[in-house]
């Protein structure tokens, strides 16, 4: 069956493209959340006045779907507080006082691994979530037992903005290079497909040499559609497989990495070094001088923003990740967190504050939802409370991309509503399973 | 000290795109067929797009007031409504008669349903059907200044007289204001299909059937066919009316299924109605199935499979 996937055509406004990353100076404190990851949030290991070090564990639970925390600076824990996630939840989250030193935890070393077992345990240890900005527990992916025939490799960065996918291709190809080996070792992949939007060059000429040195491996050079990065629109476009409504890539064959991920996964192999640290696109109208910068886990994004020049105009509104699926954040206190592949701070001007008007029913939402879901039946159902018309209508499909909500001439709240009417299933679902 | 940030929802960007732009995107596509309308019947006919321009917005405007509804008339549908309207009415009708049917549009079909969106079918293309039954003012079209014709080229061409190909297409015939200058709608039609405001399929799928469907009637004279495609409303109805947002469907199959369903029933009364013209008729029609088109070429959800 051959169906078109439908997207929209957007300024990619990619103003830090081709610049090298910078490390940010050693803050003096970082705020690290015990939830950085969909699943339960971990447990604090540490007490007040314990001194970690870089990588020290400080959060775990072994048991639950999560993933370890670690320490992303050297110093002293001086309070273990609670803040207010993206979600909504109330987490734990661990204060560290810096020292300055930056010094590594002695009992970091390079990882055995014999076994496909191994390597599941090292990437659980690793501490890798998604880190396109869904912030999934990586290990999970690969416990299902199904064989994998294709390793995606997420790199089509197709929000606007961002550039620390590209970025980290260009300047860690090594690191992705010793995850891909790894991973097709134990998993027996029989397929390395790496995903990426056209017009990264260097990037491109990076993963194309990589591809060289891999047997099995290609890059796939797609069009520059958002949102070409969506896992389903990946994998449709990359390998030509439709993942039906409520399935996972695994079950079809497919277990799909983001880029950055892949190179964490690399440098746990080679170092043992867990995840502390990001690349991240800061950028955005109102940032005097945008940059790529690496920044540990937990640093407060105005740290990053001082460090762009600060603010040329008063931002009217801050974000982690893009524009198109970020989320803003109410002060620039919040940390940097393990899933922040970029922060914006953006204009009035630039965002929008829209006044909602009547449906003209144009159908443009429709038009353009890559996976032909009807965002006015979604709303039509959520106002009846009706979950089972609004999984007919396809709220589970849909990936909040924004694709309805952008080009929405009378400027309805479609993603939010969506978002809404999820939920709703999500409740009706958990009755029904009793 | 922390200033207060702005929290949203994704997405954080828009394209801009609104209700108003698209609106004044058609009042534009109309200029060249309401200044043509202007040269071709006189001062008269500005009278006509005057009084149903005002008393639709007027009309919407003192609705909202009363209901205590936000205000609309920003969005400048109701002038859209309005305009559209006169571009129907032959430049002779009766103005008050065009004020109580400008008052039809925007009252009855539009706001008493919950106003721009929520109309079943298309405002400007109902009140022209109510007042072509309420008014006989209406049966009896305006012609040109300078013509001695005495019935418009769809009455002619059924009583077999000729009708010069470029009258229809410069729109020197007799009719409605805005439906004889069969040049200034396709630029206007052309204009909303390079704006992207409309897609082809409806004004296509329209003109196409009427065209073919009166060819096969005509014994495949292909010249009169064409003339009977540029003759009575059928352009402005097909870009303009036809492809109304609210009350026509959104998929292209939709699109293409409607058009075809107007054309036919569009020829259907032209041939044996008692009406010469049925373009409005055949609109209304289709725009009362339109819900169903619409449920039944819903585009498939990916991955969806049956069900």
């Amino acid at each position: 069956m051959a169906f078109k996937l439908h997207g929209i055509k957007l300024r990619d406004r990619k103003t830090t493209e081709g610049m090298p990353s910078v490390r940010i100076p050693v803050p003096e404190t970082v705020t690290i959340p015990t939830s950085m990851h969909i699943g339960k949030p971990v447990t604090p290991v540490v007490k007040v006045g314990d001194l970690v070090k870089v990588g020290t564990l400080i959060a775990e639970d072994a048991t639950a779907l999560s993933a370890p925390v670690y320490s992303s600076i050297s110093g002293k824990v001086s309070k273990i507080t609670e803040i207010t996630i993206s979600n909504g939840n109330v987490v734990q989250a661990i204060v560290i006082q810096s020292d300055g030193e930056m010094t590594v935890d002695e009992n970091i070393k390079k990882p055995e691994i014999n076994s496909k077992d191994d390597l599941i345990s090292a990437i659980k240890k690793s501490g890798m979530v998604g880190l396109g900005g869904a912030g999934f527990p990586t290990y999970a992916k690969f416990t299902s037992g199904k064989p994998i025939e294709t390793l995606l490799i997420n790199g089509a960065e197709c929000e606007p903005f961002i550039t620390s996918d590209s970025t980290t291709m260009v300047e860690r190809a090594d690191d992705i290079k010793t995850a891909i080996e790894s991973l097709v070792k134990y998993f027996e992949v029989k397929e390395v497909v790496l995903g990426i939007e056209k017009g990264k060059g260097e990037a491109i000429r990076k993963m194309e040499e990589l591809a060289s040195q891999i047997p099995n491996m290609k890059v796939k050079i797609l069009p520059k559609i958002y949102p070409q990065g969506g896992e389903k629109v990946l994998v449709y476009h990359s390998t030509g497989k439709v993942i039906p409504v409520g399935k996972l890539p695994i079950d079809v064959g497919c277990v799909v990495i983001n880029c950055s991920t892949m190179a964490g996964i690399g440098k746990y192999i080679l170092t043992g070094m867990p995840l502390v640290e990001r690349c991240i696109t800061v950028d955005g109208g109102a940032v005097k001088e945008p940059k790529i910068v690496i920044a540990p886990v937990g640093t407060p994004l105005k740290c990053l923003f001082d460090f762009c020049g600060g603010f040329k105009e008063e931002p009217f509104s801050v974000l982690y990740g893009g524009p198109m699926m970020g989320i803003s954040v109410p002060d620039t206190s919040v940390p940097v967190l393990k899933q922040t592949n970029a922060i914006l701070a953006l204009t009035e001007k630039e965002t929008h504050v829209p006044k909602e008007t009547n449906c003209i029913r144009c159908g443009t939402c429709v038009t353009n939802c890559p996976f032909g879901i009807s965002a006015p039946a979604i709303t039509k159902a959520y106002k009846a409370k009706d979950a089972e018309a609004a999984i007919k209508a396809g709220a589970e499909l849909c990936m909040e991309c924004g694709c309805c909500s952008y080009n929405c001439p009378a400027n309805r709240p479609l993603v939010q509503t969506n978002k809404l009417a999820k939920a709703l299933v999500r409740d009706y679902r958990a009755k029904e399973a009793k | 000290m922390e200033n207060k940030l702005h929290i949203s929802v994704s997405p954080h960007i828009h394209s801009k795109r609104s209700t108003q732009k698209i609106m004044l995107d058609v009042l534009i596509a109309l200029l060249p067929t309401t200044i043509a309308g202007a040269v071709i019947f006189g001062v008269s006919s500005l009278a006509v797009v005057a009084v149903c321009v005002a008393a639709c917005v007027l009309s919407e405007l003192l609705f909202n007031i009363i209901v205590k509804k936000q205000q609309t008339i920003g969005d400048l549908s109701a002038a859209v409504t309005g305009l559209l309207l006169a571009l129907n009415l032959p430049a002779n009708v009766p103005l008050w008669q065009a004020a109580v049917g400008s008052l039809f549009a925007i009252i009855i079909v539009k706001c008493i349903f919950g106003g721009i969106g929520r109309n079943v079918v298309n405002p400007a293309i109902t009140a022209r059907v109510f007042m072509l039954v309420a008014f006989s003012s209406l049966t009896s079209a305006a012609f040109p200044l300078d013509s001695t014709a005495g019935a418009t080229p769809l009455v002619d061409l059924a009583e077999g007289n000729a009708v010069e190909l470029k009258d229809l297409l410069l729109g020197n015939v007799g009719g409605a204001i805005g439906e004889t200058c069969a040049v200034a709608l396709l630029l206007g039609g052309v204009y909303l299909l390079i704006k992207r405001v409309i897609t082809w399929h409806i004004p296509v799928a329209f003109i196409g059937t009427t065209f073919l469907f009166t060819l096969v009637l005509k014994d495949f004279d292909a010249m009169l066919a064409l003339s009977l495609v540029l003759s009575g409303g059928l352009i402005l109805g097909a870009f303009f009316m036809a492809t109304d947002y609210v009350t026509s469907p959104t998929t292209p199959l939709g699109k293409i299924i409607f058009g075809i369903g107007a054309g036919l029933i569009t020829v259907l009364i032209r041939e044996w109605g008692i009406y010469p013209e049925g373009v409005s008729f055949a609109i209304l029609i289709m725009n009362i199935l339109n819900p169903y088109i619409d449920s039944l070429t819903a585009r498939k959800l990916f991955g969806g499979g049956k069900k």
